[in-house]
């Protein structure tokens, strides 16, 4: 059992207490706070984190039980002066408001355009073969598990699908 | 959330001799336990984590069934080759279920487990026989939008909520279970939840010292298979009813009919006696309405979900005129 947690390429030690979620972890522990507590529960999102390449809720996840495992936050896909293209595209077109759940949906975001490049299907998909069809109704399905209460979802998608279409080409 | 024991066994076996404590919980992805541990809704006093003990390949077996892990994602058998070519049900299931970040994280065997999300199971200062035996049921004279018509007691009409376990109901897939004993057994998966009767608070049949290793599913059959969510949102909502379907036709006429249901009591409900008024008829609306008043003829519902029935009628003649290619 590895004593450790990878965050953004640097080693933490785990946590004592095993009540500590993977989220507390990484804002208290590890002092990356960009990764946000919206409810604590697994149904806004703005916890999402990826962890070996999957995004998860942090939220619902004890730190503990990720002993070895590789954790990317907001942190570690952009810095301000170099930003990813989809933290690009939402500063293009001004996908949020107060910002609150947008490391989660960015996060979610970078991870769902992998799952569309390696052809895995959605709720929304038409089939559960081949290549994934790019729509607002797929992109709409797939960010379902991070919630805006401002309401940008209209930028948020427009921001996603501009990334998306520019990767599938 | 309350202090706990954190441990992680050397083996299965290990690990089902720690779950015969009454007062521990065996942890796989957690979504759904941690969420409970938080609301104080679970108090387990140690949490045995099941996680890396072998449990998450699907294999293919020489006897044409599909063996999978008790800890494989939800998001692996989404994706798995042969669970979208022969089983797109179980698939369609999967993906109806919860959200991405959730599936990258649940299990097949956690998945199974999970407890139903009756608003008054959840919230600990309400009266819940499930979760405090003897208290009462909020639901039945309360807020029951979400419960169940069918298979309720006096004691709970709390709804199993899950998508999964009604496909793999509708496939007639098999749990495996190991105690710590080391013996194993399996039980169907239509066997494998309980209705409420007047111990509510048992969800299934597991006993403590019991844990789930694997489900198979049976050899792929030759059919129509469908999985119809109806939701009060078009994503990440619970069902109000789903319909779980593997329909065959043999020229004009119904020579399969698998047919499992979500949303409408504390298990996926599976009626055989629907397969029997249904295989060998000729599709039409006269007898999708016959199959839903079957089906519905001991509904009760509560003031809210009174409209549980004729959504259920209709989902269902709704999923057998799409598989027959019927109008109606």
């Amino acid at each position: 059992m590895a004593d450790y947690i990878t965050v953004n390429d640097t080693k933490h030690p785990l946590p004592d207490d095993p009540r500590v979620s993977l989220l507390d972890f990484l804002r208290q522990e590890v002092g990356l706070t960009g990764t946000k507590k919206g409810c604590d529960h697994g149904q806004c999102g703005a916890c999402t984190v990826i962890v070996n390449g999957m995004r998860i809720n942090s939220c619902l996840a004890l730190a503990v039980m990720h002993d070895g495992d590789t954790v990317t936050t907001i942190e570690g896909i952009g810095t301000p002066g170099a930003p990813s293209a989809l933290q690009k595209a939402f500063v293009e077109h001004d996908g949020y408001q107060c910002g609150y759940c947008t490391p989660g949906q960015i996060c979610a975001a970078t991870a769902m355009l992998d799952e569309i490049a390696h052809g895995m299907p959605s709720d929304a998909s038409d089939t559960l073969e081949g290549e994934i069809q790019i729509s607002d109704e797929e992109i709409r399905e797939r960010m379902s598990g991070n919630l805006c209460r401002c309401g940008a979802y209209a930028n948020i998608l427009a921001a996603i699908r501009d990334v998306a279409k520019e990767k599938a080409v | 959330m309350k202090p706990f024991q954190y441990t992680r066994p050397e083996s299965l076996v290990h690990a089902a001799q720690l779950s015969q404590d009454t007062e521990a919980l065996a942890i796989a992805g957690g979504t759904n336990l941690l969420d409970l541990m938080k609301l104080q809704v679970e108090t387990p006093d140690r949490l045995v984590d099941i996680n890396r003990l072998g449990l998450g390949e699907i294999t293919e077996n020489t006897d044409g069934t599909l063996r999978i892990g008790a800890l494989v994602t939800n998001t692996a058998a989404a994706n798995h080759p042969r669970i979208r070519a022969d089983y797109p049900v179980l698939a369609r299931a999967i993906l109806a279920g919860a959200t991405q970040q959730l599936r990258n994280k649940a299990t097949t065997g956690g998945n199974l487990c999970q407890r139903t999300r009756c608003y008054y199971f959840t919230n600990i200062d309400q009266p819940c026989n499930k979760r405090e035996p003897g208290s009462g049921c909020g639901a039945i004279e309360g807020v029951a939008r979400l419960h169940a018509v069918l298979g309720t007691s006096t004691e709970c009409i709390a709804t199993y909520p899950g998508d999964m376990a009604v496909a793999m109901s509708a496939l007639d897939a098999a749990v495996h279970i190991l105690a710590e004993d080391e013996s194993e057994r399996t039980v169907p998966v239509r066997d494998f939840h309980c209705l409420p009767g007047d111990t509510p608070w048992r969800d299934n049949v597991l006993e403590p010292g019991e844990i789930i290793t694997a489900v198979t599913l049976p050899p792929p059959v030759q059919g129509k298979q469908i999985y119809r969510k109806v939701r009060e949102r078009s994503s990440y909502a619970f069902a109000l009813t789903s319909v779980a379907a593997i329909i065959a036709m043999e020229g004009d006429r119904i020579a399969r009919a698998d047919l499992a249901f979500g949303g409408l009591a504390h298990k996926p409900w599976h009626d055989p006696r629907l397969s029997t008024l249904l295989v060998g008829k000729l599709p039409s609306a006269a007898l999708f309405d016959e199959a839903g008043d079957l089906l519905l003829e001991d509904a009760q519902g509560f003031g809210e979900n009174d409209f549980k029935i004729p959504l259920a009628r209709r989902t269902l003649a709704a999923v057998l005129a799409e598989a027959t290619e019927t109008e109606i």
